[in-house]
């Protein structure tokens, strides 16, 4: 039952006046500007656009200040924002083999065209604290060499030639879309693919965790790792023809997964797959373990039971707006249902009192 | 550039230019052609698709945001923008320059504007990959045995 009650106008509005005031912080500190966040945080930028679902630097470092850099609080104004927003269409499918790759590893072939390319990578770093980064940093000279003009190609592609691993056909079948139609199960892998893009980045690595250490092990492999600039096409129904209407910073993983074969596909490798706006290698890695765990049954896997393989389990706990919101909601006021459950649990009492006296 | 269709090629500059980079060399140009608006600028967004495996069936990967604006010039061309980001000036400017591109300005709009956002963009995108390429491995054996 709900009831209506009114009260606490004044408290909120002093709550939001000091929760401003916090969040500015020391007045003695300079101001945090939005360029600041978004060139300087930027990793936490991306993390807000991919599981905002909305690629747009400015606004996440926006919300990110105005979160206090609570990142699951800033995705939830971007995701409240984006449904302000009227929706012009669909791009093409992006094709991420022409990406300019700031970043191209691959942990299968040592010897790929195109080389492993570290880019602007932690790893390798011993990850102690750099104390001269608490002083002001100066600028870096950074290295270059002669510009590879070429696209990189994909690596799987190779596998292909000798029909080593499953290949992907083209389709151009419509994609469904969750913010237009609720998730429901069992959903084909490009819904899949949507609500793990924009899930939570630890809920997706802690899933993907659970298949390494043994609960629907899949045996994955990085064939691929890519992470750069993607121009976004879209076409014009005023042109007729596609045009470039921007470019978008992404992260791919292709992973190649021994398989042993089933009762209906032969032995060969296997493909989980990760794309996600940004650069945010271990979301893409975690989707792309993710992704080839929930394909058990079209591969004609066994499911064994594990979480990762079962996708209701997956997709809905997978979204951090969802799951904060019915999480957070609890602390609002409940005070009419405990009300009622007060009255229970001392109606219970009180029948077990007299049956305890009647049976004396 | 796309010989067979400029106009694709020109509009995908203006889409990618930054706003700022667009702007100073608009008033640098100095243009300020007579016109009436079709469609006035207007921020929304478009759902950016992927594909399953790279190559594979479409998925929605998640929305970006992009402004929209178009024009006809006063001589009668039609110009269209459909620009990242949400700056109404910058997708003004973009629908403008396309109206331009086809009129008797189009020289002059390419040489003041398309050519050197053109070459800002290829300059940027230069220094990445050479600053990718300084970070491509060389691998080499290290030689084992009693020699």
């Amino acid at each position: 039952m709900y009831v209506a009650v009114k009260g606490g106008e004044k408290a909120i509005d002093n709550a939001h006046a000091w929760l401003a005031e916090e969040r500015r912080g020391d007045l003695n500190v300079a101001e945090l500007s939005l360029e600041q966040i978004r060139e300087q945080l930027a990793l936490a930028v991306n993390r807000v656009m991919a599981e905002g679902s909305l690629y747009d630097p400015d606004l996440a470092a926006l919300a990110i200040k105005q979160a206090r850099g609570d990142l699951i609080e800033a995705i939830f104004l971007i995701r409240a924002y984006r449904t302000t927003l009227p929706r012009f269409g669909r791009s093409e499918p992006l094709e991420t083999g022409e990406m300019a790759c700031d970043r191209r590893i691959s942990a299968t072939f040592k010897d790929a065209p195109g080389g492993q390319v570290l880019g602007p990578t932690f790893d390798y770093t011993h990850r102690l604290l750099d104390f001269k980064l608490a002083a002001d940093g100066a600028p870096v000279e950074v290295p270059q060499a002669a510009p590879r003009q070429e696209a990189t190609p994909h690596i799987t592609e190779f596998l292909n030639k000798e029909g080593l691993i499953e290949e992907q056909p083209a389709s151009d079948a419509p994609a469904p879309d969750l913010t237009r139609e609720p998730l429901e199960t069992p959903a084909e892998r490009p819904l899949r693919l949507q609500s793990l893009t924009r899930g939570d980045e630890g809920f997706v690595l802690g899933m993907a965790y659970s298949t390494q250490r043994g609960y629907a092990r899949n045996h994955a492999f990085v064939g691929e790792l890519r992470i750069g600039k993607v121009a976004v096409e879209m076409e014009l129904p005023e042109l007729g023809f596609a045009v470039e209407i921007g470019e978008v910073e992404l992260t791919e993983c292709e992973t190649v997964n021994q398989f042993k074969g089933s009762k209906t596909e032969p032995a060969q490798f296997t493909r989980g797959y990760g794309l996600v706006f940004g650069q945010s290698e271990r979301k893409a890695i975690a989707m792309a373990l993710v992704d080839r765990a929930l394909r058990w049954k079209e591969l004609g896997e066994d499911n064994v039971g594990a979480p990762a393989q079962d996708e209701e389990f997956v997709l809905y706990h997978s979204d951090n707006i969802q799951a904060t919101g019915f999480l957070e909601h609890i602390k609002l006021p409940h005070y009419v249902d405990f009300q009622s459950e007060i009255e229970l649990v001392r109606k219970l009492r009180a029948e077990a009192g007299a049956r305890k006296e009647a049976t004396q | 550039m796309t010989k067979e269709n400029p106009r694709k090629d020109w509009m995908g500059t203006l889409a990618k230019a930054p706003a700022e980079a667009l702007a100073a060399l608009w008033q640098q140009a100095g243009l300020a052609p007579d016109f009436q608006w079709l469609r006035r600028p207007e921020i929304g967004a478009v759902m950016v698709q992927g594909r399953t495996g790279a190559t594979g069936a479409p998925f929605c990967l998640g929305e970006m945001t992009v402004t929209r604006a178009s024009v006809r010039l006063a001589s009668g061309e039609v110009g269209h923008a459909v620009v990242q980001g949400r700056d109404r000036a910058k997708a003004e400017q973009a629908a403008l320059a396309d109206a331009l591109l086809q009129s008797d300005a189009a020289e002059t709009v390419k040489r003041d504007i398309i050519a050197p956002l053109a070459a800002g963009w290829a300059k940027t995108k230069t220094e990445r990959a050479a600053k990718a390429a300084a970070t491509k491995v060389d691998f080499f054996t290290m030689v084992r045995g009693e020699d």
